[in-house]
């Protein structure tokens, strides 16, 4: 194939991956609707008792699924699958349509499209270990979501890499980034369903429908931390090693407090936080949670604010050549 | 901790001195300088007060992304304290335009490794401790912890406890040694066992490496530089301090520990794509430096290019950027060369339409300005006017607006090379009252109206723009980050764990009771425990 047929193919696949994404909500949602109406099934009878569950949760009897239900469980659990190998797709086609080939993160479309993956993929690894089943719907929505906005807003054609972005510790420090950013997103997202958990319960509901479904309280406060405890590292690595070496040899400068390089510090500041509030008495739980988003705050805005907002500024802006602005100043 | 907390009174005498002599406010009761050095030391060591202060690191930083930095980009700070008069002297004295070097800043970071240390140095004590000593007692009820499993076999209570150590002992734990016992000793029916140990070594690894990584940034903005100069192929540049056309010194950087080495930028060769969809982009450039490391060595030819930096004693020389410098020769209205020489243009967008200026201060009768803009592949329409149509020199020509008068270098105010003081000039006018542009292409002249003279564009060069840079102390905060790293993982993935097994008789049964505790903040004890069992006691039923 041409690099100009990798491209539509790319965008193809793009499209129908998303379309997927969103079967496997569809999915989902039957097997919702589909089981019987007492029998909500709550994993928190699965997490085990003992724990010291503050939750006022009585483990409801789980009575067996229909059989309907638990075909549309695996049918959305395979259509995921395969959304996913349709977005590997998108993203190797979309690295094959350069001239010449090269990593697919060029761009802010590319690490979008690339970090989606990430959380989908992290989402099936870890699916049977932390029991994720009840994560299905909020992260089908999430990534249709964030695809949507990626291919209507932030969408670019293929264009080569720029010199300065040739380099291994490019695609070591990208990658890095990515992971830890898919790893960070799916923490938030467990963080947020903890706090909006938490005012359900608070108001006497949270026993019925979606929310059910969910963990007990300390069990998501359990899971987000592993994603968290599994991120930062991967971050730390990212933005404070690969990062300053790569930037050493591309600009001469390890660290030169560039918007980006400050927002990565930031954000890995306030992640540091959260470890720390989680090891502090009255801060675990709620205020973690909010620690923990308002982390995620700071790392989206990071990847997409600063290129809006600062973007002249910023030796990491994708919409300026960097070439130039080093010379023009 | 006693200790520290005489010594923090010790280095500030002021906290504990002015606090007795006034009736003390409602809030901390009335204390001894001692007592209220360490009540002072206890909030600042404090997880809170520690955690209050990460979020004001965070919080810290930001406007140094949204105000432009002296430090980062002097040209656009410059630019920015042009545009806002009114609240610049406001944002200079708050010191926003230095964030990271301001005092507020430091203070905050300060404090921060004051309570890094004082949080580091009472645990290595207690973890010095913890690490030589036995693992605790079991406890009485083993039933009552909140991981616990129990089973009934047949075999010996003594038989299970051996089998019980060495299952544990596989699995990397330690075990309490019964005649170690002190006055209390261990019942003989149960075995207690610890892993996990290095975890609490990995937090404190992490919290060391930051004051390493600390020490080696800290050395770097003390006595590293950064400088940029921008060399025309064919000019040669000397390592002091005049040459540089910017320079960043760390606060104590001293200007004779200048490496002294020269080089000449022999050439510079840059590719365009010139088809297909990435036509315009450059593929690869390079410079081919003769390099000098002594006045006295002999030159050696070295190639830099993007990424891939020139190491010289240290000394680091990136090439950051590159553009046109044309040359120009202006002769005045007696014919006298006036100005002549490579013009540096500063190139404004990807197809490289470059912005330059000359200035001409010997000319006669009147001093002579241009100003205006090259064009490596001119072009042009009506809708657009001139533009470059591509990067590289396919048909070069520069486009300028010609002044006369006073171009205010005589007062003795610097100026940028790059502008024109526009106060003493005035535009060179046609006949018409229209002002006068030249356009040149490659080797052509064109005469200034009104026996002002002329002017030739007579040749084109290249110019690369280097990042000439010396940070010491670089690879401390690297090899200092990888620890902190390290020290992370292990921190965050080895998980402390204690087990507790008894074996008691009853009838002709033996009752085997396991419990844990596990001691990291995301630990789940059930997969451990059921793991031991299964290598105790596969078969048996348990409840």
């Amino acid at each position: 194939m041409t690099h100009e047929q990798f491209e539509i193919f790319s965008n193809q696949a793009v499209a129908a991956c998303a379309v997927l994404y969103f079967l496997a909500f569809l999915a989902q949602l039957a097997a919702y609707v589909s089981r019987p109406r007492a029998a909500v099934v709550a994993p928190a009878a699965r997490s085990r008792v003992g724990e010291g569950d503050v939750a006022v949760e009585a483990p409801p009897a789980e009575p067996p699924a229909s059989q309907r239900t638990e075909m549309f469980v695996r049918l959305a659990l395979a259509l995921t699958a395969f959304a996913a190998l349709v977005h590997l797709a998108a993203l190797v086609t979309r690295g094959l349509a350069a001239d010449p080939a090269r990593v697919p993160w060029g761009n802010m479309y590319e690490f979008t499209l690339t970090a989606t993956f990430v959380v989908v993929a992290l989402y099936l690894l870890m699916h049977r270990r932390f029991a994720l089943a009840w994560m299905a719907p909020v992260i089908t929505l999430f990534v249709l979501a964030v695809l949507m906005v990626d291919v209507l807003v932030l969408y670019e054609p293929v264009i080569p890499l720029r010199d300065a972005l040739q380099s291994p510790w490019l695609v070591i420090h990208v990658v890095a980034a990515i992971l830890a950013t898919g790893a960070f997103t799916m923490g938030g997202m467990v963080s947020a369903l903890y706090l909006v958990k938490e005012r359900a319960l608070s108001r006497g509901g949270g026993q019925t429908g979606y929310l059910a479904r969910v963990p007990s309280l300390v069990g998501l406060d359990r899971l987000a931390y592993r994603w968290h405890a599994f991120a930062f590292p991967v971050w730390t690595f990212a933005a404070l090693i690969a990062g300053p070496i790569w930037a050493q040899y591309a600009w001469g400068r390890y660290w030169g407090w560039d918007p980006k390089e400050v927002w990565a510090f930031i954000t890995w500041v306030v992640y540091a936080g959260y470890l720390h509030a989680r090891a502090t008495a009255g801060w675990r739980g709620h205020r973690a949670a909010i620690v923990a988003l308002v982390g995620l705050a700071t790392l989206w805005f990071n990847f997409v604010g600063i290129n809006f907002f600062f973007g002249s500024g910023s030796q990491h802006s994708y919409a300026v050549e960097l070439v130039v602005t080093a010379v023009g100043g | 901790m006693p200790r520290e907390g005489r010594s923090l009174t010790d280095v500030q005498p002021e906290v504990a001195a002015s606090a007795p002599v006034p009736p003390p406010p409602p809030g901390p009761p009335a204390m001894s300088p001692v007592e209220l050095g360490r009540w002072a030391w206890r909030q600042l060591t404090s997880m809170r007060t520690a955690l209050v202060l990460l979020f004001l690191l965070a919080l810290a930083a930001i406007p140094g992304s949204v105000v432009p930095q002296e430090a980062v980009d002097s040209l656009r700070a410059s630019g920015w304290k042009a545009d806002h008069p009114g609240l610049t002297p406001v944002y200079e004295r708050l010191g926003l335009f230095d964030v990271y070097g301001s005092p507020w800043f430091a203070a905050i970071y300060l404090l921060l490794v004051v309570s890094l240390v004082g949080c580091i140095v009472p645990r290595s004590a207690v973890y010095w401790r913890a690490f030589r000593a036995q693992p605790p007692r079991a406890p009485r009820h083993l039933g009552r912890m909140p991981d616990h499993r129990r089973y009934e076999t047949a075999d010996a209570p003594d038989d299970v406890l051996d089998r019980a150590r060495s299952v544990l002992r596989a699995r990397r734990y330690r075990i309490r040694d019964i005649a170690g016992d002190g006055p209390v000793e261990e019942a003989g029916d149960a075995v207690s066992a610890e892993r996990g140990y290095l975890r609490e070594a990995g937090n404190l690894l992490f919290h060391i490496s930051v004051l390493v990584v600390l020490a080696g940034f800290a050395m770097g903005s003390l006595f590293g530089f950064k400088g940029g100069v921008i060399v025309v192929t064919g000019d040669s540049f000397s390592n002091t301090l005049s040459q540089y056309d910017d320079f960043a010194p760390g606060r104590a950087f001293a200007p004779d520990a200048l490496a002294p080495f020269s080089f000449k930028v022999d050439s510079f060769d840059v590719t365009f794509i010139r088809k297909g969809r990435s036509a315009g982009s450059a593929t690869k450039f390079f410079a081919d430096l003769d390099v000098q490391p002594t006045p006295t060595s002999a030159p050696r030819r070295q190639r830099i290019s993007v990424n891939h930096p020139l190491t010289i004693d240290g000394t680091k020389v990136f090439l950051i950027g590159h553009g046109y410098a044309p040359h120009i020769t202006v002769r005045d209205g007696k014919g006298n060369v006036a100005y002549s020489g490579a013009t540096v243009f500063l190139p404004e967008n990807e197809a490289f339409t470059s912005f330059g200026v000359v200035k001409a201060p010997d000319a006669e009768p009147t001093q002579i300005g241009l100003r205006g803009e090259f064009y490596p592949t001119y072009a042009f329409t009506m809708a657009t006017g001139p533009f470059s149509a591509f990067p590289d020199a396919k048909n070069p020509a520069i486009s300028m607006l010609a002044y006369s008068g006073d171009l205010g270098l005589d007062n003795g105010e610097a100026q940028s090379v790059y502008a024109l003081d526009m106060k003493g000039l005035k535009p060179v006018t046609k006949a018409d009252g229209k002002p006068v542009r030249i356009d040149l292409a490659l080797g052509k002249s064109q005469t200034l109206p009104g026996g002002l003279g002329t002017v030739t564009f007579d040749g084109l060069s290249r110019f690369v723009r280097l990042q000439v840079s010396e940070s010491p102390g670089s690879k401390i905060a690297l090899a200092g980050m990888v620890l902190a790293l390290t020290g992370l993982l292990a921190s965050l993935f080895i998980r402390p764990r204690r087990i507790w097994l008894r074996a008691r008789r009853k009838g002709d049964r033996t009752i085997v009771e396991v419990a844990g505790l596990d001691r990291s903040s995301g630990g789940d004890l059930t997969g451990e425990l059921d793991q031991i069992l299964g290598a105790l006691e596969p078969k048996e039923s348990r409840t």
